[in-house]
């Protein structure tokens, strides 16, 4: 007997990508009994679900987000490879490099087994485990950056333009626009790794995240409110603020702002410039169109689903090559990062 | 290459005027000659290849890229050259970037046929910023806010203190690209270029726009008043060598009116509006429009929409400069001359006599003429100063005009709109009840409206062509506009001048926007 097509035990669903003989839904957009939550982005980590399967970093990061009962009434973490039975199927997490205990779902059901990645990038990130692409017959992936245009540079060259930016203009603060989890996380890391030893000083939005990956085991160095801080003290500064509040009264206080805004949509500068932006950084927590394309190749499945983004594209890309590709449409997704 | 397209790139995010002198100046006192002039050339407008054209970008693409990847990459992108930038695969040779001065001798002297292998060559060793200033500079269009006006106060700040903005200005066009003797006049390495008989643009007087806390403080009997002309500013310059005719911007628009240069068959600097006039009656813009932007024009074109220029000032009598007198001795002077040397296509605008603001206002607000856009109000006593000086020369336009439309279409903007719906076709009832477009308007609105725009738009998409969206007639527009015209180009038979959004008005039923009745009763 050969083994029933995924499309069969994996459905598309109002509420998310729900499996059947498990009897269980993958990063549900609305509150489920059993729920398998990839990472802890708000648009994939609804509050209110009975039991929620994840990484332990990102259980952490959802009880700091949504309070312990919110993350779920009953939390079950799982380590890499960690094999579970779940009513007929077995699952197991595999990293995907998003953010701090971003996860890979790999279910396997008779015969066939389906990843599902949720969000992930393939350029190095210090502040999370790295992708680690898993052979299956279908690949649920995102094409957040589905189109050929998206190409992200090497973050490390984006940082070394911020740099450049604070020598060019000592006596202004930059401030970077950046998301509270992962991206703020991973702009410390980078600026530390380019030998920025100063004090970063924080929004207040910022802070409880970065708290998260401190006590996970991610070094950050000294970070400062900078919401309490003099105009005077941020001058020559690197001030990170949600992207909300870069353009709003709250960064007009800072010392001649240099806007900044570290993102992958900042690739396409003509649109970058809209929001006031003064210094783009193409740095990106989602693949772009290169590692969207590898990663395909990669893990070797003759389908793929996507979830969200620019599908039209990937799914006609990747027909070149014989694989099939199949739009989810799931609706939800894609509102929080970049 | 690099160093430009960086600088290409800053400039296009900084917004602060002070922030990008500051670049510019960085980047003329960094760079080594000939690639700064060359640079200068190019942000100032001045290179122009006539060979290069948008059809290479396109040709470029198709050959290298998939049609239906690059078509969905472009609606995404929405311009051009960005999405050939963003798409080229990146360079994995080792070939180094062309260098300035190499990309501009080369599309001076390469045939149109050989151009797509060499900027495809080109593209293959840059990087995205590169390959994006580097398309830009080939088709000349760079668009990155800055201004040959801008270029020239950095250039005066490089001098330290050796030359202003203006002093730089009137040696200007006496100089051609790559600009050396100029960079030596400004690092003190040379003497001050000499303009001597050549017949250079001087930079203009402007006004200011008359604010109502003004009217109050000002003192009828020490100001003049003229018609303001809706044509377009220019200033004839004739010297010994030679005769020009600049728009405002420094820009010799003398190829495309021919029969106004014919016409200067004297010596002097003049300013004035350029206007079509026929059996002496002034003709709309959109008449002045078929003539402008050309390199050449027809013996058709010149009989249909003749050119005349409407004189306002005398900068130079002769060889004798006369900026530094008072408007009204110059006016005697422009008159004086004016009655001595009677030149073809040109009369004088004339004063208009008030003994109070009052009567201006009135004046002001009957003047719906065609191509009266309101008053200007100039001192008696001021002397004609260079820029944007404050209390000196007004500009009092008339209030616009309004009508209530229904938003029809919308499309992509280009540029730094890319990613919303920004630019808006709109539309007004018919007597048969069928709603037809009017106009397109792209400004007027803030960023929050935008915003709401693009929502609604995507909310209330009811079909799709291409980049275009059709909505559901449901939201009304408030337009300004400063004018109608009789138009073949449009299903209503009518065009506006200069429309905008002055308000959005989604509390008003679409039904009760204007009808076009509204429209062809005002059209002059």
């Amino acid at each position: 007997m050969s083994a029933p097509h995924p499309e069969t035990w994996l459905t598309p669903q109002p509420g998310g990508l729900f499996c059947a003989p498990g009897g269980l839904f993958i990063d549900p957009v609305r509150a489920v009994e059993r729920a398998v939550i990839t990472h802890a982005h708000s648009d994939h980590a609804r509050p209110g679900h009975g039991a929620v399967l994840a990484s332990a970093a990102t259980l952490a990061l959802m009880r700091a987000r949504m309070g312990e009962v919110g993350a779920g009434r009953v939390q079950q973490a799982l380590g890499w490879g960690e094999r579970l039975r779940i009513g007929e199927v077995t699952l197991w997490l595999a990293p995907a490099g998003h953010v701090l205990g971003s996860a890979q779902v790999a279910v396997e059901y008779r015969g066939s087994r389906v990843v599902v990645s949720g969000d992930y990038k393939r350029q190095a990130d210090p502040t999370c485990d790295a992708f680690v692409p898993v052979a299956c017959d279908v690949f649920v992936t995102e094409a957040t950056f589905g189109l050929p245009v998206f190409r992200h540079p090497p973050a490390e060259a984006e940082i070394g333009r911020l740099l450049d930016s604070l020598r060019t203009f000592p006596e202004r603060t930059h401030v970077v626009g950046c998301y509270s989890l992962g991206k703020t996380q991973r702009l410390i890391a980078l600026l530390r790794a380019a030998g920025w030893d100063a004090p970063i000083f924080l929004h207040g939005a910022l802070a409880p995240m970065c708290a998260v990956y401190e006590a996970c085991g991610v070094a950050l160095g000294e970070l400062r409110p900078a919401t309490v801080a003099a105009k005077a003290e941020l001058v020559g500064r690197i001030v990170l603020a949600p992207p909300a509040a870069i353009a709003d009264r709250w960064a007009r206080r800072l010392a001649e702002p240099v806007v900044c805004m570290a993102s992958g949509w900042m690739r396409v500068r003509q649109r970058a410039r809209q929001g006031g932006v003064e210094l783009p950084l193409v740095i990106s927590d989602h693949a772009d169109w290169g590692e969207l394309n590898r990663t395909i190749d990669e893990v070797g499945a003759p389908e793929i689903w996507v979830t969200h983004g620019s599908e039209e594209a990937l799914i006609h890309e990747v027909a070149k090559r014989g694989v099939r590709g199949r739009a989810l449409r799931l609706i939800g997704y894609g509102e929080e990062e970049a | 290459m690099i160093a430009f397209a960086a600088l290409l790139e800053r400039l296009l995010f900084t917004q602060g005027r002070r922030d990008k002198v500051r670049l510019l100046r960085r980047f003329f006192a960094s760079q080594p000659d000939p690639d700064r002039g060359l640079a200068l050339a190019a942000i100032a407008g001045e290179l122009r290849f006539a060979s290069a054209k948008a059809w290479l970008i396109r040709d470029l693409a198709a050959a290298r890229t998939d049609p239906v990847l690059f078509a969905l990459s472009y609606d995404f992108v929405g311009d051009l050259a960005e999405t050939v930038a963003l798409i080229w695969p990146d360079a994995t040779g080792t070939a180094a970037p062309p260098g300035l001065a190499d990309v501009v001798a080369a599309l001076e002297h390469t045939p149109k046929s050989l151009l797509p292998d060499l900027v495809g060559g080109w593209l293959d060793a840059c990087d995205a910023g590169t390959r994006l200033a580097l398309l830009k500079l080939v088709t000349g269009g760079l668009r990155v806010g800055a201004t040959g006006r801008l270029a020239r106060l950095a250039l005066a700040e490089l001098s330290e203190g050796r030359a202003s903005a203006g002093d730089i200005e009137e040696v200007w066009h006496s100089l051609a690209p790559p600009y050396l003797p100029l960079f030596a006049w400004l690092e003190g390495r040379g003497p001050r270029p000499d303009p001597a008989e050549a017949p250079v643009f001087r930079p203009p007087m402007l006004a200011h726009p008359l604010e109502p806390e003004d009217i109050a403080r000002l003192d009828p009997a020490a100001l003049r008043a003229e018609w303001k002309w809706d044509g377009i500013r220019v200033q004839l310059v004739a010297t010994a060598g030679g005769r020009r005719l600049y728009s405002r911007g420094a820009e010799d628009i003398s190829a495309a009116f021919p029969e106004i240069v014919a016409a200067m068959d004297f010596r002097g600097v003049l300013d004035g509006e350029l206007l079509v006039v026929r059996d002496g009656t002034v003709a709309p813009f959109a008449d002045l429009q078929q003539r402008l932007n050309r390199k050449s024009v027809g013996a058709k074109l010149l009989a249909d929409f003749p050119a005349a220029v409407r004189l306002y000032d005398l900068l130079f009598d002769g060889a004798e400069d006369l900026r530094a007198l008072p408007f009204d001795t110059r006016r005697a002077r422009l008159e004086a001359w004016f009655a001595r040397t009677r030149p073809a296509r040109m009369d004088i605008s004339e004063l208009i006599g008030f003994t109070m603001m009052e009567e201006l206002a009135a004046l002001r607000d009957g003047a719906r003429a065609a191509a009266v856009e309101g008053l200007m109000l100039k001192q008696a006593a001021s002397p004609y100063l260079p820029g944007r000086v404050k209390g000196h020369w007004w500009k009092w336009k008339r209030d616009p005009l309004g009508v209530d439309a229904v938003l029809m279409y919308a499309q992509r903007g280009h540029g730094k709109r890319s990613g919303s719906y920004s630019d808006y076709t709109f539309g007004l009832w018919r007597d048969d009840g069928e709603l037809v477009p009017v106009g397109k308007a792209y400004f007027g609105f803030t960023d929050r409206e935008l915003a709401f725009l693009d929502r609604w738009i995507r909310d209330h998409t009811t079909n799709r062509f291409g980049p275009v969206r059709e909505v559901e007639p449901a939201l009304v527009l408030e337009i300004a506009f400063d004018g109608v015209q009789r138009s073949t180009r449009h299903k209503s038979g009518v065009a506006l001048r200069f429309p905008r959004i002055a308000r959005l008005r989604p509390d008003k039923p679409a039904a009760e926007a204007d009808r076009l009745d509204v429209l062809l009763q005002l059209i002059p």
